[in-house]
């Protein structure tokens, strides 16, 4: 064998070996079941794919409210000690501090939702049932003059909500 | 611009920019006359030497050996400054004292913290990882499953998205480095490559983001795109050497070089491989920046090219003229920092100051100048370039393009002014 053909041989086998290299792979995850993820797939995108059955009105969710949110978000969303989640539209131009809330700023009513079933009640995150995170919602969207106050929130009603902030975000640019 | 010449035992010594900023290189020319000029004019009176007394722990053995090793008792000052929500013991922010601290490297004891709802209890062999959604085979890994995947290290900053906020107020606040720059730091991160596992799950075309989901009890949650996960993204283990920090998200974080500190998810419980994203609380009524028109710039992403002076800083008291080394930290979300520049009269000149190896992409670089004070008034600013070429900006430059109605992606020149008692505030030039 030539020196130029050993040397083709040996590249020809170096790659032969690297490319079975990257095919290895320790493969040591378990196969989910589809109930294991159901079980744990509480996100919930604008398109509201994943939402749950059940459903909940105002009236409903200022039942909820009073009971598990107001000690921390104030008399009809007003706010104190945290965050204000009613009014406030009208503020994001300007030269004065924005207000932000649900109603003001939040583009998607699915993320309220999403937001509310893992992490609210802050001291007792996950304790709602689905029918009190849809009231809950509900009670926030009506405050805000989004939804009427007989309008039920369900899986089918919450995703055709529009906020009034929904074309107000801009996907940053680097240089824009 | 006046240049100030000092003559020193008859060597004269060129300051490179205004009120005493010297060769960045100074220090390291050792053997030179200038060095040896400076070497000897800096030597302290005689006349204040201390004595040189045998001290008692020079007399008898000292303490024995223990576990898990601390920092001397006369270091407690080295801690972390921290505030919660109301009504909130773990919601809020712990920050770095940068200005106790040197080199790159953060210790795990002081990184910053920023959580959402408290430090999770995770028991690690419960704690599971699950891939799911567009892709072929969803997955669960243990721990334990995770620890026998290849690993890899990466020396890497974490900034919080809200660090440096204060500079967006009207007035200067009259804090510190601490208060200021407290929620960036350092570590060596080793961990499994996220892409790995991601090709084992089989990804599907149709996948263009991840949802990155925590433990913790507020599920925090971010959406990240693919290919910001197939490219460097780790599922670190491991933080400067030891097992992640349970405030860092013991037993597995999300580590994505360079990324706003909140996308890092901690106590990583979760992967869902998503068309769009899935528009998070926290990536639409957070971590926004709401610009004068009312719109707010959203997804952004890497942390801009950012630098502070920590030494000098507020809090050390410069004590009478002469020679000082201005350090301080520069770092970039884009890549590599390939230059700082110092100035020390309010940034009408500027001098280079150097870099110390390693400087690395997506790290704290540490940068050092020496300077000679002359006992007055000096203010103080630090500017850095990255790889990209882009330069940080003034606060009159930040502010005038997106405004001051925001506390995210601050990244303006930090200023300090000197007093002739060398006094350090923070102020505003």
């Amino acid at each position: 064998m030539s020196t130029r053909s050993a040397l083709i041989a040996a590249s020809v086998l170096a790659m032969a070996s690297a490319v079975a290299f990257a095919a290895e792979s320790p493969n040591l995850g378990r196969v989910a079941t589809p109930e294991e993820i159901a079980a744990w797939d509480i996100s919930i995108g604008p398109d509201g794919v994943g939402l749950p059955p059940g459903g909940g009105t105002p009236k409903q969710g200022e039942a909820v409210y009073a009971a598990r949110c107001v000690a921390c978000h104030g008399e009809k969303g007003a706010g104190k000690p945290n965050d204000q989640l009613v009014g406030g539209q009208g503020t994001l131009p300007g030269d004065k501090p924005p207000v932000k809330t649900v109603g003001s700023f939040w583009p998607h009513a699915t993320t309220v939702f999403d937001y509310v079933r893992r992490a609210m009640p802050y001291n007792e995150s996950k304790s709602l049932n689905n029918d009190e995170v849809y009231a809950v919602v509900a009670y926030i969207l009506n405050l805000n003059g989004i939804i009427a106050d007989n309008d039920t929130m369900d899986a089918q009603t919450l995703r055709k909500v529009k906020m009034p902030n929904r074309d107000g975000f801009v996907t940053f640019s680097r240089g824009k | 611009m006046a240049t100030n010449r000092s003559t020193v035992h008859g060597s004269d010594l060129d300051t490179v920019a205004g009120n005493g900023l010297l060769h960045r290189r100074m220090f390291l020319t050792a053997g030179t006359a200038a060095a040896a000029a400076v070497a000897s004019a800096t030597l302290p009176n005689p006349a204040a030497a201390d004595a040189l007394p045998v001290e008692p722990w020079m007399k008898v053995p000292g303490s024995g050996f223990v576990g898990y090793g601390q920092p001397s008792k006369f270091e407690s000052k080295v801690a972390r400054t921290f505030a919660s929500l109301p009504g909130t013991t773990g919601t809020g922010a712990a920050r770095t004292p940068h200005h106790l601290l040197d080199g790159m490297i953060t210790p795990n004891g002081v990184h910053f913290e920023r959580s959402h709802s408290g430090i999770p209890d995770i028991n690690p062999d419960t704690h599971r990882l699950l891939i799911h959604g567009l892709v072929k085979r969803p997955l669960v890994f243990t721990l334990e499953s995770l620890g026998r995947y290849p690993r890899e290290s990466r020396v890497a900053f974490l900034e919080c998205g809200g660090n440096g906020q204060l500079l967006y107020q009207k007035e200067p606040a009259p804090v510190g480095v601490q208060a200021i720059h407290g929620l960036v730091s350092c570590a060596e991160w080793t961990g499994v490559k996220l892409s790995v596992l991601l090709q084992e799950a089989g990804v599907d075309p149709k996948a263009k983001w991840i949802l990155a989901e925590g433990a913790d009890a507020a599920g925090m949650s971010r959406s990240i795109p693919v290919a910001k996960a197939m490219d460097d993204a780790l599922i670190a283990l491991y933080q400067n050497g030891e097992r992640v920090r349970p405030s860092n998200g013991y037993p597995m974080r999300l580590l994505l070089p360079g990324y706003e500190g909140n996308m890092n998810v901690k106590w990583l419980r979760r992967i869902k491989l998503t068309e769009g994203p899935t528009m998070t609380k926290d990536e639409t009524s957070k971590y926004t920046i709401t610009l004068p028109d009312g719109k707010s710039l959203q997804f952004v992403l890497p942390q801009e090219g950012n630098s502070v002076i920590t030494l000098p800083s507020p809090g050390l008291t410069m004590k009478g003229p002469g020679l000082y080394e201005i350090s301080g930290l520069a770092w970039s979300g884009y890549g590599r920092v390939t230059k700082v520049e110092v100035s020390a009269d309010g940034g009408k000149s500027w001098a280079r100051a150097a870099l110390q190896p390693p400087v690395l992409s997506k790290a704290l670089t540490r940068f050092r100048i020496p300077w000679r004070w002359n006992g007055g008034p000096a203010v103080l600013q630090s500017r850095a370039t990255d790889e990209t070429g882009y330069v940080q900006p003034t606060r009159e430059k930040m502010i005038a393009a997106r405004g001051n109605r925001t506390i995210y992606h601050s990244n303006a020149i930090t200023t300090w002014a000197v007093s002739d008692k060398g006094e350090v505030k923070h102020v505003y030039a």
